[in-house]
């Protein structure tokens, strides 16, 4: 019989670490940065406990290759930073994507540009599913808004990665990094999409040696053409599979909250407000950010719903959202940049005052 | 009577795209006659860099993953936690060991890391064009120091092995030559040694190779040899540099 759900006080850069952990993950590398130290730290404790393999990196740059090769290897690996840190991951990231291995990476979104500061934002909208580092590759970006997605969606960013050999990103904002709220989880949670990785360097045992590698010299099916080609195919497949989306009382909305993270939350409040006050509003909240639901929020589009994207940041995703709708006047935007949070009296004043 | 010389059966039978008289692939084929001698081929996995020898996976016939520049002894860390019984060594040139991945390799020296760096030393960037290297000797005319290398303007050679030394974590540096026979069987019981120290646990281990490169030295193979002898070694000489017990 299992036993039931145990419930904890966590924050959200603890709840993704014991995710992590969850999903069988034993390799972990990371360097401090605001705010996503708590995550380090917890880190830094629970693998020992668990047998795993924590490593303070001299760099960002040496923690995604020490992840690099802890994948290589056939291990569950993943490390994770702020902004100017995933920066400087990207490269890292770029040869992930390249050489097919799985990873998880999560950046707890600061503000920016450069060293910017440490309030919570989603500024890193583009580089995370725009690709990020050099060359045509995607990462998959899974986007919580609580502290039990920050478990939930860790957990299950193994197994994806697993499935499809590619990065994986964990992207939240820094409200959700630092702030606690009650986790739940089933303490005999085993990892799950566990498959074998014949692909990994073990050594040559009894098998032909194997190469990891992103260089392609070569011609023919072993062009870097064809890597791309398939590599493209791939990620429509993921497109076609992984795309989730919570609706919130869309179906007879005639105004639609788009957002993510912790404006997902503000959204949701404010979809119930103005529902007391008779107004047909919902929700789309994007759970990944890519693949993006571009159908299913065009399907809204043509039903003749309206759309306000609410981002902290100055309009990211809002360009994805245009690109689904196909007509500027339906879209509209309301952002806050450098740890400013999104209003609620903001949301419903410019949801009133349009149409 | 038997044949007494052949292909070590660590190394495919391919030919290489290095130029005539470079030094990478006789250190290729010396680390496959050491992992044939102890063994362990079914049990190596190998990190290759950016640089000259970033192809060496076609032609080494163990495990080998590509690392990005510099980041080789980061992505050897992760495997050998991995794999802590597997031999796990890196074979890194001077611009990716002693340039963009310098604190990589302090690093991974520091923290004790039990794996072999093969860093093979020829004082320029072979695969860009011959460009200054951080090892680049005073005085030498590369493609991006025409006026020669002056300590005033473009600093000194780097002497990283010296700079290791003085790791707690670093337990075996050796410096060696492929100039002669004699020197060619040191480098060899050199690779050997820091292979079997990591066999035995004994933690992080290096070896430089001073090895020449003909074509961006614009000498011949022959003269670069001479050039190795006659002028490298006064910057970088040959020897055993620290062996802990």
């Amino acid at each position: 019989m299992r036993r039931s759900k145990i419930k904890y006080l966590s924050t959200g850069n603890e709840a993704c670490g014991e995710g992590a952990l969850r999903a069988g993950c034993r390799f972990y590398a990371g360097y401090p940065i605001t705010p996503q130290n708590e995550l380090t730290a917890y880190m830094s404790r629970r693998m020992e406990e668990e047998n795993g393999t924590f490593i303070q990196a001299e760099s960002e740059l040496a923690a995604i290759n020490m992840v690099f090769g802890a994948s290589v290897a056939g291990a569950r690996a993943m490390t994770s930073s702020s902004s100017p840190g995933i920066s400087l991951k990207q490269e890292g990231i770029s040869y992930i994507a390249g050489a097919e291995l799985p990873a998880v990476i999560v950046n707890i979104m600061r503000g920016g540009p450069g060293l910017g500061n440490i309030a919570a934002s989603q500024s890193d909208y583009f580089q995370a599913t725009k690709g990020g580092g050099h060359g045509d590759y995607r990462s998959i970006v899974l986007a919580p808004a609580t502290v039990q997605e920050m478990f939930d969606f860790t957990y299950d960013a193994f197994s994806l990665a697993d499935k499809y050999r590619n990065p994986v990103m964990i992207l939240a904002d820094g409200m959700l990094g630092q702030m606690m709220e009650p986790l739940a989880f089933d303490d005999n949670i085993k990892p799950s999409g566990i498959i074998p990785k014949p692909w990994a360097l073990t050594g040559a045992e009894g098998r032909k040696p194997l190469s990891a590698k992103s260089l392609r010299l070569g011609s023919g099916k072993n062009s870097l053409e064809r890597h791309n080609e398939r590599l493209q195919e791939k990620y429509k497949n993921i497109e076609r599979s992984e795309i989730k989306t919570e609706l919130y009382k869309t179906d007879d909305a005639a105004k639609i909250i788009v957002a993510y993270g912790s404006p997902g939350r503000i959204g949701r409040s404010c979809v119930d407000t103005m529902r007391d006050d008779g107004d047909a509003i919902g929700l789309v909240r994007l759970k990944t950010l890519w693949p993006f639901p571009y159908a299913e929020i065009r399907k809204l589009a043509e039903r003749g719903c309206e759309f306000l994207v609410v981002e902290m940041s100055a309009g990211q995703m809002v360009e994805d959202v245009r690109l689904a709708v196909q007509d500027d006047n339906k879209v509209s935007f309301y952002g806050r940049m450098g740890g400013g949070i999104p209003e609620e009296e903001v949301i419903i004043k410019k949801l009133k005052n349009r149409g | 009577m038997g044949k007494t010389y052949t292909r070590p059966n660590s190394m495919k039978d391919v030919l290489t795209h290095y130029c005539p008289g470079c030094g990478h692939g006789m250190v290729h084929r010396i680390i496959c006659e050491v992992i044939d001698e102890l063994d362990v081929r079914e049990t190596t996995i190998a990190v290759a860099p950016v640089g000259c020898a970033v192809l060496a996976y076609d032609y080494w016939n163990f495990d080998t993953t590509e690392a990005a520049h510099g980041r080789t002894p980061a992505v050897a860390t992760g495997i050998k936690r991995i794999h802590p019984d597997k031999l796990v060594f890196t074979y890194q040139g001077d611009g990716d060991l002693a340039a963009i991945g310098t604190a990589e390799t302090i690093h991974a020296g520091n923290r004790g890391e039990n794996i072999s760096i093969i860093f093979v030393n020829n004082g320029v960037y072979g695969m860009t064009g011959g460009q200054m290297a951080p090892t680049t000797i005073l005085g030498q005319i590369t493609a991006t120091s025409p006026y020669s290398r002056r300590s005033e303007k473009e600093g000194f050679p780097l002497k990283i092995m010296e700079m290791m030394a003085v790791l707690p974590g670093v337990t075996y540096l050796e410096r060696t030559m492929l100039t002669s026979p004699k020197e060619v069987i040191k480098t060899k019981k050199a690779i050997k040694r820091s292979f079997k120290r990591q066999l035995d646990k004994k933690g992080f281990s290096m070896v430089e190779i001073l090895s020449p490169c003909p074509t961006y030295w614009g000498l011949s193979p022959l003269e670069s040899i001479k050039r190795i002898e006659n002028e490298v070694v006064a910057t970088y000489p040959v020897g055993v540099i620290k062996e802990d017990k």
